[in-house]
């Protein structure tokens, strides 16, 4: 009697947790997780190609794809399609709307890179692949998951708005309020100490709704 | 960048990492050089180097013999 092959399970991948590694088939040739080691990652999958609401988001992806660059952040996306489907789509969303895809698209038919992210979502959308979306920093760590389920295209804004929120809290060591973005005023982080909490209540480069609650400008 | 086609020549891509590593260099200074996202020249030396076209030492790639035959081919 046959078995069927053995898959591995279905795992959640955490936030602050080193990002699940993975050797892929892409349309870009084989690559691993590691060989974007120093570059931020935006890592997505989509349900299916050739589908008119994932057409949308590829379109738009690439859109953002320069930006993305210039804050040293990649692209890649995932789908359990074949290569050569990723590639018949690709030349097709070219040959319609004049779009390049510039960034790497994996073929993972097996699923496995799928179910080591969580990416596929029985309830939703049964054996493909969700809208799933993992932002991995420059030195491989997971630090935010968006989710969407089949119905509903991504907001490439807020891609682009959360990559720019991680990057400003590493560099300022501060957080960003609901709605931030980028010129906005962030959240400084609580004092550790009464004279601390104090000394911010009197300060001028802060704006203050109480002790706990601080905002200041970040320079230019 | 897939380094090999179908028919086992070289991709183009693969062609013009290898012409410039005739001495040795980093990925970083490779992907400035050529102009490529340095996660592709990763992918693509590594792909080279599994074909026996490309060594690496102390962090440095750099073609070898067969590599340099390859380009002659």
């Amino acid at each position: 009697m046959d078995h069927p092959q053995e898959q591995p399970p279905v795992t959640q991948p955490r936030l602050g947790n080193p990002a699940p590694a993975f050797e892929a088939r892409t349309t870009q040739g084989t690559l691993r997780l590691e060989d974007f080691r120093g570059s931020w990652l935006v890592f997505f999958s989509h349900p299916a190609d050739f589908t008119p609401v994932c057409t949308t988001e590829f379109i738009a992806f690439a859109a953002i794809h320069p930006a993305l660059r210039s804050m040293n952040c990649e692209l890649l996306g995932l789908s359990i399609d074949s290569i050569y489907s990723h590639i018949a789509w690709i030349r097709n969303i070219r040959e319609k709307t004049g779009v390049e895809i510039s960034f790497p698209i994996v073929a993972d038919q097996d699923g496995t890179i799928a179910r080591r992210y969580g990416m596929i979502q029985p309830g939703d959308s049964g054996t493909e692949t969700s809208r799933c979306l993992f932002v991995i920093d420059d030195k491989g760590v997971l630090r935010a998951m968006i989710y969407y389920p089949l119905t509903t295209g991504r907001n490439m804004e807020e891609v682009r708005r959360l990559v720019q929120a991680l990057q400003t809290s590493d560099l300022h060591g501060v957080a960003t309020p609901a709605d931030w973005k980028p010129g906005d005023r962030v959240i400084v982080p609580p004092p550790l100490t009464q004279e601390d909490a104090d000394r911010r209540r009197e300060s001028s480069e802060l704006e203050c709704i109480d002790w706990y609650y601080c905002k200041q400008s970040l320079p230019d | 960048m897939p380094c090999m086609n179908e028919d086992g020549s070289l991709s183009h891509p693969a062609r013009a990492l290898l012409r410039f590593i005739s001495s040795p260099f980093t990925p970083e200074l490779i992907a400035e050089e050529l102009g490529q996202p340095l996660y592709r020249v990763r992918g693509g030396l590594r792909e080279l180097m599994d074909a026996g076209l490309v060594t690496e030492r102390d962090g440095l790639y750099v073609r070898t013999e067969k590599g340099t035959a390859a380009l002659t081919d």
